[in-house]
């Protein structure tokens, strides 16, 4: 078949440079506009390079803000990763009604709208009418006022968080489980391996897949965390609890200072992209790079 | 290394079987003596896999006892039975070395690590996999993982019987055979019970001393691989086993022979006494290695017309018809036959018959 050269190809494409544009680049590049300028109105702005940047860096507020992510991240992934892969082992291997009782049951908290989870434990929390509330200040007699001692805020946020995504791991972790094929175990039977022998030296490897998956979303999203935790305690008591993104929304909106928001979305993006690229890369290592 | 016996075994998928075809093994008595090189032969479905893990004791059966070396281990879990398994696809230890997935079984069992060394050593030596012992298994072909596979179990000095399932499905052809001369090699050296499951019959004569034929959950046959060949006890072994398989022609009782279609067939006179006293359908069986096809009349040959030739090489395979049936034969290369009129002989010694599908001997 002859193929002729025609520029005019070019225009099937727009499309695609279109969408692109519109829900990708140009965003960004307002972001990146506002994050050089120094806005004073809708006439007056001027043009001031990286200030922004370097003011981000040395603020105070966004230096607490991201040592508090970066720990809310981890103890998200300490408890959801071990939480979610146990659960999965205990799930029904066989299929049937129980397998899929058990699943709806365990996806449920996946399947609520996110600002109605914050609702949720807003009043599930309340010492006067909320279950869990009632039950910790009542029966355990410990005070309880979540909105106004930090840790008890912290405690609170974190245990909503795994409730809401350990479900997500446990389903990953559910479906590598159940395509390691039968022979695995029996050969582990027969080579008189123990329960955990056959944990360690099949299921976590066979698994290996699913919760690299699951590490990189639950890192990206714990990272990205606004609404539930801004729903429960607004980042309060005090700032103990601003996150990164509500931090963002209330330099952006809230003190209206669209360039050092700008900046820092920007910051905030790039730390987002290497860390995931970091743990994607060392996940990798893990399974296959030492064989080499 | 011990006998297994088993007594009135059978066993059923279903919770509560009700008749024959509930079983995926019909309850019956086995045996496989000490030492020797065994394969289970059948189809799809006929049962090999599941009679295989109840030996092993993946499967408890729902009926009968299994004996090793005269001792109940019907209750005995896989471990404490002392089997190895090769399964169809390589089982390896992705994130072990290929010292590791050798030393498991052994470390498992609380083997001391110098006397894991030495055995280890020794086990990779004979399957040639001691340049690969500190590579990571993951990264090996098909053929060194089923390697892997089979070391796992020689590395137990104890084992009772190693068991096999398809284990070469996955490997090159080229290699299989050498796999299959390993397996050989390993037998003699180390006088290990073998069971060997396939569907590929050339692969079960080719390796084993006694071959157990399977259909529909029981054993048909257990017998060499000259005695499948010769005297097939079942017109399923016939069919099964050989190629082109058991030439089978429904027949009746006719003075000292049979009567096909008019044609009258002379058989052994014993074997004509047994038919008399049987019930069933009456079948003539011959392999088409034994008939013979001629361009020419002589004593004893029946009129027939060849309506096909062909020319497989190093022998030509002629089809007859006799009748209102087919008779296949296996002839030399040399063979002068074309499609015509064509003359058929059923020597008597292996002309078999067979009543309700069994052989009258």
């Amino acid at each position: 078949m002859r193929k002729t050269l025609d520029n005019r190809a070019w225009f099937l494409v727009l499309p695609v440079f279109a969408l692109v544009a519109f829900n990708a680049i140009i965003p960004l590049m307002t972001v990146v506009n506002y994050s050089v300028q120094d806005v004073f109105d809708a006439t007056h702005r001027s043009f001031v390079g990286a200030d922004w940047y370097r003011a981000m860096l040395r603020s105070s507020r966004l230096q607490n803000a991201l040592g508090r992510q970066f720990l809310f991240s981890a103890l998200v992934l300490l408890i959801e990763l071990p939480l979610g892969v146990g659960i999965a082992l205990v799930m029904p291997k066989k299929g049937g009604w129980a397998t899929s009782l058990t699943m709806v049951l365990v996806a449920l908290p996946l399947l609520i709208p996110w600002n109605v989870i914050g609702t949720i434990w807003v009043v599930f929390l309340r010492p006067d009418i909320g279950l869990l509330g009632h039950f910790i200040d009542h029966t355990l007699g410990i005070h309880f006022d979540y909105p106004t001692v930090p840790s008890q805020a912290w405690i609170s946020v974190v245990l909503m968080e795994a409730w809401h995504w350990t479900p997500l791991v446990a389903l990953l972790a559910y479906a590598g489980l159940r395509a390691i094929p039968d022979a695995y175990y029996q050969a582990a039977r027969i080579d008189g391996a123990s329960g955990w022998a056959v944990f360690r030296y099949i299921e976590l490897p066979k698994m290996r897949g699913v919760l690299t998956i699951a590490v990189l979303l639950r890192f990206m999203d714990s990272f990205l965390i606004y609404t539930e935790p801004f729903v429960l305690t607004g980042g309060g008591p005090g700032d103990s609890t601003t996150f990164l993104s509500i931090y963002l929304v209330k330099l952006a909106i809230g003190e209206f200072d669209v360039g050092s928001a700008g900046a820092f979305s920007i910051i905030y993006f790039l730390i987002v992209l290497a860390l995931s690229y970091v743990f994607y890369q060392a996940l990798q290592r893990v399974g296959t790079g030492e064989a080499k | 290394m011990a006998r297994i016996e088993f007594q009135g075994v059978g066993h059923s998928y279903e919770p509560s079987p009700a008749g024959p075809e509930d079983y995926a093994l019909q309850p019956s008595d086995l045996h496989w003596h000490d030492g020797g090189a065994y394969a289970l032969l059948g189809p799809s479905g006929s049962g090999k896999t599941t009679l295989l893990n109840v030996i092993s004791g993946l499967v408890r059966p729902s009926k009968g006892r299994i004996l090793f070396d005269g001792s109940d281990v019907t209750g005995l879990s896989t471990a404490q039975r002392n089997i190895a398994q090769v399964f169809q696809f390589p089982v390896i230890y992705d994130t072990m070395t290929v010292f590791d997935n050798l030393a498991f079984p052994l470390r498992n069992r609380g083997v001391r690590e110098p006397e894991v060394q030495t055995r280890v050593g020794k086990v990779a030596e004979l399957l040639e996999l001691t340049d690969d012992l500190k590579r990571r298994a993951s990264g090996l072909a098909a053929d060194a993982k089923q390697k892997i596979s089979l070391g796992r179990g020689l590395v137990r000095s104890d084992v009772a019987a190693i068991l096999f399932d398809e284990p070469l499905t996955v490997i090159d052809p080229h290699l299989k055979w050498l796999l299959r001369l390993k397996l050989k090699q390993i037998h003699q050296e180390f006088k290990l019970t073998l069971i060997y499951v396939t569907h590929d019959q050339a692969e079960a004569l080719t390796f084993a001393d006694r071959v157990v034929v399977l259909s529909e959950g029981r054993a048909v046959q257990v017998g060499s691989p000259t005695d499948l060949f010769e005297r097939p006890a079942h017109t399923f072994v016939g069919h099964f086993i050989g190629s082109p398989g058991m030439n089978l022609l429904p027949c009746e009782l006719d003075g000292d022979g049979v009567r096909i279609d008019g044609f009258s067939i002379p058989v052994a006179p014993a074997r004509l006494e047994r038919a008399r006293g049987a019930s069933g359908e009456l079948i003539l069986g011959i392999r088409p290695e034994f008939v013979r096809c001629q361009a020419h009349a002589s004593a004893d040959s029946l009129a027939a017309e060849v309506t096909a030739v062909e020319d497989l090489g190093n022998y030509k395979i002629a089809t007859a018809r006799l009748g209102r049936h087919l008779v296949k034969a296996k002839l030399k290369a040399s063979a002068s036959i074309a499609p015509g009129p064509g003359w058929l002989v059923f020597p008597q010694k292996w002309t078999l018959l067979y009543a309700g599908g069994s052989v009258l001997e």
